[in-house]
């Protein structure tokens, strides 16, 4: 099948029919990669709930100039043919954006010194990017009490935004979901029914899905922050998973086994729970060596040059 | 006596019973539509009546057929949603209580046009007598031939199953009213695709409102053509409002579309006027979700015409002097009214009634109560009336499902007509009422 043509903030990329604006996006890469706190490519279903994505899509597609009334959600609004979606150079879309960020934060808990994720939290990079420095919210923060799921898993679902994407990965990945949505609106709140234990191979990939500090693992809680630790690619033969994994080392100590997360922050070969919680050992290993976190994070260094650095203008001013 | 298409028999007792609809006439359009006309023929009427959704957004009920995705291999759906919850609107209720044959005449011939062998009914959870008025009518149906296999011997066959909601407003939304039936929770799903493509369990679908499922037998025994002589422009039919508040005759009344709003609130055959002799303070045209406009707007527009129950008249001027007539549940508060309070009460109900999917809506109701809240008990400060003008301009758009709008609109609009009232309870430190 011919490819698609779509123009993103003014730069050209071409992809297959079925792909959505984000993955386009994603194409290109850098600045123009709308962020996503609900999405997640290998979670089907996943999108379209945290409204951090939208875009203003100025040019439906070759065929039909209108613009789409309203923003749209990149990570599931498929692209058409001679589509033009602009993310960073529309006003209107960093002005929306920031006020997603702002809702978002008006029922955390913003205690990022004591958590766990904090370093490496999607919700603490994407206020940092696009965020206004206050809040204008004044009212009591909504609270919860901190459930153990499993052995190896707490929930704290005080920092939770919702995203759903534990939800479908319980759905798609476990085969016996206990794990899912209580109440509705401003209640809602994560569950297992009602407090089960989660016990599953694959549990623990919950943990590696959330994008912020609501869904920990326990055999790692307090023990370091992550910035003090080093990334190690390791692999091992698993007759459950692919054995695929990153060790997060402090000296020859293991305090932490994950799944391997893309510069997109997804990890694209769930670990079971064997090979995340029960093989703290570095002689359980191949180590293949230290893992380069393009992520942003401040595990990435690299976060901080390019906040510092000045837009890039040339796509900016590009008459199309 | 103005003409009735929906109610024309709704006063003679024990209606509700299969002989006596039938002996008023009932069931002719299944037994002409079955008999001697074919689905695509049924269709033609229903496009030519240009009767348009009466479940609040009025879009064309003929074209929405002719959208469903035929000849992909999957069976058809039609939903009836009954599930009216919108604060303010009563009439399916009251038409499902007292002519539930209405309803099921109109399934089964729109469900022939739609070429569906199965239909629901999603009942509103409260509605206890209502469900069992409809499994009644439903089961004489069933006992005359009217429904099951084989219908009048014409080779169609149909089912009609009831789904009681669990009480929750989100689920009239039809994406989550389709979650509810499939046994899930009542998230509305991402559009696209839409349910005519794919609806229940993956098939094509149709949901439409009772009031419009209940207007096709007159269509079909008529003709598309008689019924769009009826009303003004691309308003056609008759339109059932449920008019509550501070008049002196609530009640559910059918009105020709093009009835002057001011002739509905004042005259006796209708509202009778407001209650004690007060004064018109607003009106909420189309259940609590449109935009509030105060009694000079909705009686004339900006430009000075009188304002007619349409779709396009109650919409002229748009949201900055104009409303929409939407459901037809037609809210009339007098001087006495509080625009905050009531404002306040209908934000906690969007509050309560988000499914909490997506950011803006889950967190920014919430918001927007808690700061009307602070307003109305005079904890509210100047900057509070410009937050919340904010806020909801924030949700407004930017959702998933129509109901963050449904929240944003009477905030934008309450404060874009009597802002000095929010200042007033500022400046008071209390509500004025
Ligand atoms: C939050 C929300 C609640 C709704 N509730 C109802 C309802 O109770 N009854 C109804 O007929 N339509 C309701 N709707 C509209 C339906 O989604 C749908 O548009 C309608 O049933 C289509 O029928 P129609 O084309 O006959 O109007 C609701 C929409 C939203 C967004
Ligand atoms: S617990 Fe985490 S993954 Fe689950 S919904 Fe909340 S934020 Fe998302
Ligand atoms: S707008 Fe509100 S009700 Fe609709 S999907 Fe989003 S959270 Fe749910
Ligand atoms: S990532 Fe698109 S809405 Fe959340």
């Amino acid at each position: 099948m011919s490819l698609l043509k779509v123009t993103i903030d003014n730069l050209d990329v071409e992809v297959e029919p079925g792909t959505t604006i984000l993955n386009a996006a994603r194409k290109i890469g850098g600045r123009v990669v709308p962020p996503a706190m609900c999405y997640y490519s290998g979670l089907k279903g996943t999108g379209g709930k945290c409204r951090t994505c939208l875009v203003k899509v100025s040019k439906s597609s070759a065929t039909d100039p209108r613009p789409m009334p309203k923003l749209v959600p990149s990570c599931s609004t498929i692209v058409q043919d001679g589509m033009i979606v602009q993310n960073i150079t529309s006003p209107e879309v960093l002005e929306a954006r920031k006020h997603i960020v702002e809702i978002l934060l008006i029922n955390h808990p913003l205690d990022c010194p004591i958590c766990d994720q904090a370093g490496e939290c999607d919700l603490q990079n994407l206020s940092y990017k696009h965020g206004l420095a206050d809040t204008r919210y004044e009212f009591e923060r909504r609270t919860f009490e901190k459930i153990d799921i499993g052995r190896f898993i707490q929930l704290h679902m005080t920092r939770c935004i919702l995203c759903y994407r534990c939800v479908y990965l319980a759905d798609q990945l476990t085969d016996k979901r206990v794990h899912g949505v209580l109440f509705r609106g401003d209640n809602s709140e994560i569950s297992t029914f009602i407090e089960n234990v989660v016990e599953n191979d694959f549990s623990g990939n919950v943990i590696d899905v959330c994008p912020v500090g609501a869904l920990t693992d326990k055999t790692f809680r307090f023990k370091s922050r992550v910035w003090f630790t080093k990334p190690y690619d390791a692999h091992r033969n698993c007759e459950k998973c692919e054995g695929k994994a990153v060790l997060w080392m402090s000296g020859t100590d293991v305090l932490r086994v994950t799944g391997r997360k893309n510069e997109f922050g997804e990890v694209e070969d769930f670990i079971c729970n064997e090979c995340r919680f029960e093989k703290k050992n570095t002689d359980d290993w191949i180590l293949e060596g230290p893992r380069n976190i393009s992520h942003s994070s401040v595990i990435s260094q690299n976060l901080y040059e390019l906040i510092n650095e000045p837009p890039k203008e040339p796509p900016f001013n590009k008459k199309d | 006596m103005s003409l009735r298409i929906l109610t024309e028999n709704i006063d003679i007792p024990e209606l509700t019973s299969f002989e006596v609809y039938r002996k008023l006439g009932g069931y002719r359009s299944v037994e002409k539509s079955l008999k001697t006309m074919s689905p695509s023929g049924v269709m033609e009427e229903v496009k030519k009546s240009t009767l348009r959704g009466r479940g609040g957004a009025g879009f064309p009920t003929g074209m929405k057929w002719s959208f469903l995705a035929r000849g992909i291999g999957k069976p058809h759906y039609l939903i009836c949603n009954a599930d009216e919850s919108e604060p303010g609107t009563f009439k399916d209720r009251y038409l499902m209580e007292r002519n539930p044959h209405l309803l099921i005449d109109g399934m089964i011939t729109s469900a022939f046009a739609l070429e569906a062998n199965t239909a629901y009914i999603y009942v509103r959870g409260e509605l206890f007598r209502v469900l069992r008025i409809l499994e009644k009518a439903i089961g004489e149906a069933y006992a005359n031939g009217f429904l099951g296999k084989n219908i009048l011997g014409s080779g169609y066959s149909l089912d009609i199953f009831c789904h009681p909601g669990a009480g929750a407003y989100i689920c009239g939304e039809e994406t989550a009213l389709i979650e509810s039936v499939e046994g899930k929770r009542g998230n509305p799903r991402i559009k696209p695709p839409f349910p005519a493509i794919a609806g229940l369990w993956d098939c094509p679908t149709v949901v439409n409102n009772v009031e419009t499922l209940a207007s096709v037998p007159w269509i079909i025994n008529n003709g598309g053509e008689e019924y769009a002589k009826i009303g003004v422009w691309k308003s056609t039919g008759t339109k059932l409002m449920s008019a509550c508040g501070h008049i002196s005759k609530p009640g559910v009344y059918e009105v020709k579309m093009g009835l002057p709003v001011e002739e509905f609130i004042y005259s006796e055959e209708y509202c009778g006027g407001i209650r004690k002799g007060n004064k018109l303070k607003a009106v909420i045209a189309g259940g609590s979700s449109v935009p509030i406009l105060p009694a000079d707007l909705i009686l004339k527009t900006a430009a000075g015409e009188p304002r007619l129950i349409t779709y396009e008249s109650l919409s002229e001027g748009g949201f900055e002097t104009g409303t929409m007539l939407g459901s037809g549940g037609f809210i009339v508060m007098d001087n006495t009214t509080c625009i905050v309070k009531n404002l306040w009460n209908f934000t906690r109900f969007y509050r309560h009634e988000s499914c909490g999917q997506c950011s803006p809506c889950r967190e920014g109701t919430g918001w927007m109560e808690k700061v009307l809240y602070g307003i109305e008990n005079g904890e509210g400060k100047m900057p509070d009336i410009d937050l919340l003008e904010d806020v909801a301009k924030n949700i407004e758009g930017h959702t998933i499902c129509p109901l963050g709008d449904a929240a944003a609109w009477p905030v934008r609009s309450a404060i874009r007509h009597f802002r000095s009232e929010f200042e007033e309870h500022v400046k008071l430190k209390k509500c004025p009422f």
